[in-house]
């Protein structure tokens, strides 16, 4: 029984180095000097710190990091709370308001699904720009709102929203829309927690669309800086990595502190892997 | 006279269906005013952008995003003549059906390795699943300039010269044999195991502790035999969800190829590494051929539809046998 465990944590182990190996990479390279990491030997940490490749990520003004961090978090912040609650809305709708539309708008948003989300880049393009938006913040942002997956999992929540209690809110004289404002979506935190993280975590994550849309500088977010960066010509490793960390930096933090709900989200959608 | 008329039982109906409507406006109200922002932005972003490249699919678009210009099946007669597109297409299946296989065997198996685990469950959990934070981006970053960069320090060079390889391998320029795939097959396994592991972690912890009792009182001691009678079975829902996410993830692939090999596309032999993505976006933004770009995003669509559906039939096709057998 015993050797059994050892067994198994032998393999684990031997699985979790090359898992966390690229961590390393990221913050011994970071941390380098230029000469140090493009000599030829092998360093397993830099002899002296340097943060000269922070500085130099930040001090390059052919690539905007800090406004194209400041992009993403905008684009994040206002995209994960604002799409997870227009899904909650129409999920509410559906599952507990009885009207006659109910069941064609259900089919209409699932239909949706059917559509591999990156194989419409081009139409959605076409749309968007025909709009004017591209090279606009709206443009970055809005068409990424509209969830029908987070919309279908809301709805099953809220068919299983005690009736008891909305029975109470109608005596004290709710309509719909305080039902929903009161006491649905209050008492959705939990869902609602994790599809938001998961929704800020896919939008800082967010390459294609942005590369597409975003094409002047200034509406640069810190994925496609990043790429910008990586395919320069003269490249200035230590600062690549150092842009790197910082962009990785904000999603790890959330990613130990809201395990719980992340995890959880995951085991609800299945949102980009 | 007349309003003395006795009430009769018609009337009564009207009152109810007028109490009934009034009753009914507030709930479309609130109804519309719930669904409206979600069904009219899914019907811009997705109906109307979906028609309109359809429409677009069969115009020479080329500069324009107007319609008018209509040109039959000319975009997809070109597109799937061009073997720049039909290489894409080949390499996007040929990625597909090795990194969904390997993918599924390396996440279940860290997930039942993981659920084995007595104590530092959650470290492991932890470990394997925190790549998933990362962008594909960075992925890409990290494989190509350390890990298998090209110089006699990257880690890969550094393995491979400890095992006596004395010189440095170009890994993201080597097309023959074509080592570029482990760099682009390993930043994925990377970057998304973790991710398939919890799907399964959660699936093998709702199967009832009972099961696997009954089955040692029934004389199955071997961790193999009872991963093959109880937890492979058990685990079937999870097994079809992720290999239907991994395949429509596969055929997506864009952000990894994108950043890996975009330059060193022109060193790979022409447009060897491309996938339909990649193609596409060159095509649309690049030579601002919207109609072809249209054409092809079809194309692409109906491909991993059809796949997607095919890997319905063969899980159908299962359970059948399993239900037989």
């Amino acid at each position: 029984m015993r050797k059994r465990h050892l067994g198994s944590y032998a393999a684990v182990i031997v699985f979790a180095v090359p898992f966390l190996l690229p961590f390393y990479l990221l913050v011994r390279n970071a941390l380098m000097s230029k000469r140090e990491l493009g000599s030829l030997d092998w360093h397993w940490w830099p002899e002296t710190i340097s943060f000269q490749g922070f500085a130099d990520a930040f001090g390059n003004e052919a690539v905007p990091l800090a406004h194209a961090l400041w992009n993403s978090t905008l684009i994040s912040a206002i995209s994960a709370p604002l799409s997870t609650l227009l899904a909650s809305m129409a999920g509410y709708a559906l599952a507990r308001i009885p009207v006659a539309a109910s069941k064609p708008a259900f089919f209409f948003i699932i239909a949706t699904m059917m559509v591999p989300g990156a194989a419409t880049f081009i139409p959605t393009f076409v749309v968007v720009g025909s709009l004017g938006g591209v090279n606009t913040m709206w443009g970055l942002i809005v068409p990424g709102l509209f969830s029908a997956f987070a919309v279908l999992l809301f709805r099953g929540f809220y068919l299983r929203f005690p009736r008891e209690l909305e029975d109470a809110g109608r005596v004290d004289g709710l309509g719909y829309l305080g039902l929903y404002g009161r006491l649905a979506l209050p008492n959705s935190g939990a869902l609602f927690a994790s599809l938001g993280i998961l929704s800020f975590i896919e939008h800082w994550n967010a390459f294609l669309w942005p590369l597409v849309i975003g094409q002047d500088p200034e509406f640069w977010t810190v994925q496609v800086a990043l790429s910008t960066n990586l395919n320069q010509q003269a490249v200035n490793m230590p600062a690549l990595f150092a842009g790197a960390l910082v962009a990785i930096l904000p999603l790890v933090a959330l990613f130990l502190i809201a395990q719980r709900w992340i995890v959880r989200g995951v085991l609800l959608t299945g949102i980009k892997g | 006279m007349t309003t003395a008329a006795p009430p009769r039982p018609a009337t009564g109906r009207p009152r109810r269906a007028a109490g009934r409507r009034a009753a009914r406006w507030p709930a479309w109200r609130a109804f519309l005013l719930l669904t409206l922002p979600m069904v009219a932005g899914l019907f811009l972003f997705k109906y109307v952008a979906i028609g309109w490249g359809f429409l677009l699919s069969f115009n020479d678009a080329r500069g324009t995003i107007a319609l008018g210009d209509w040109n039959g099946l000319e975009n997809y007669r070109r597109l799937l003549g061009d073997p720049a597109f039909t290489r894409s297409l080949v390499t996007i299946l040929l990625f597909t059906l090795f990194i969904v296989p390997v993918t599924f065997a390396l996440s279940l198996g860290l997930a039942v390795l993981v659920n084995r685990l007595r104590g530092g469950r959650a470290f492991f959990r932890t470990t394997f699943f925190i790549p998933a934070a990362v962008s594909y981006v960075v992925g890409a970053l990290v494989w190509k300039m350390s890990l298998f960069s090209g110089t006699p320090s990257g880690v890969a060079n550094s393995l491979a010269y400890l095992l006596g390889y004395e010189e440095s391998i170009g890994w993201v320029a080597t097309v023959d044999p074509p080592l570029y795939w482990i760099v682009l097959v390993t930043v994925r396994l990377w970057l998304q195991t973790g991710f398939y592991m919890i799907l399964f972690l959660a699936g093998i912890q709702q199967i009832p502790a009972q099961l696997y009792e009954a089955a040692r009182v029934d004389g199955a001691e071997s961790e193999g035999r009872l991963f093959r009678h109880i937890t492979w079975p058990m685990l079937r829902n999870t097994s079809v969800a992720v290999v239907l996410l991994l395949i429509i993830n596969a055929f997506q692939a864009f952000d990894e190829f994108y950043n890996i090999l975009a330059s060193n596309l022109s060193g790979l032999g022409g447009a060897d590494g491309r996938t339909p993505l990649i193609y596409l976006f060159q095509t649309a933004l690049g030579e601002q051929n919207y109609g072809a770009g249209s054409a092809g995003a079809f194309v692409v669509t109906v491909l991993i539809v059809v796949f997607t559906l095919l890997q319905g039939r063969f899980a159908g096709f299962g359970r059948t046998a399993e239900e037989e057998g």
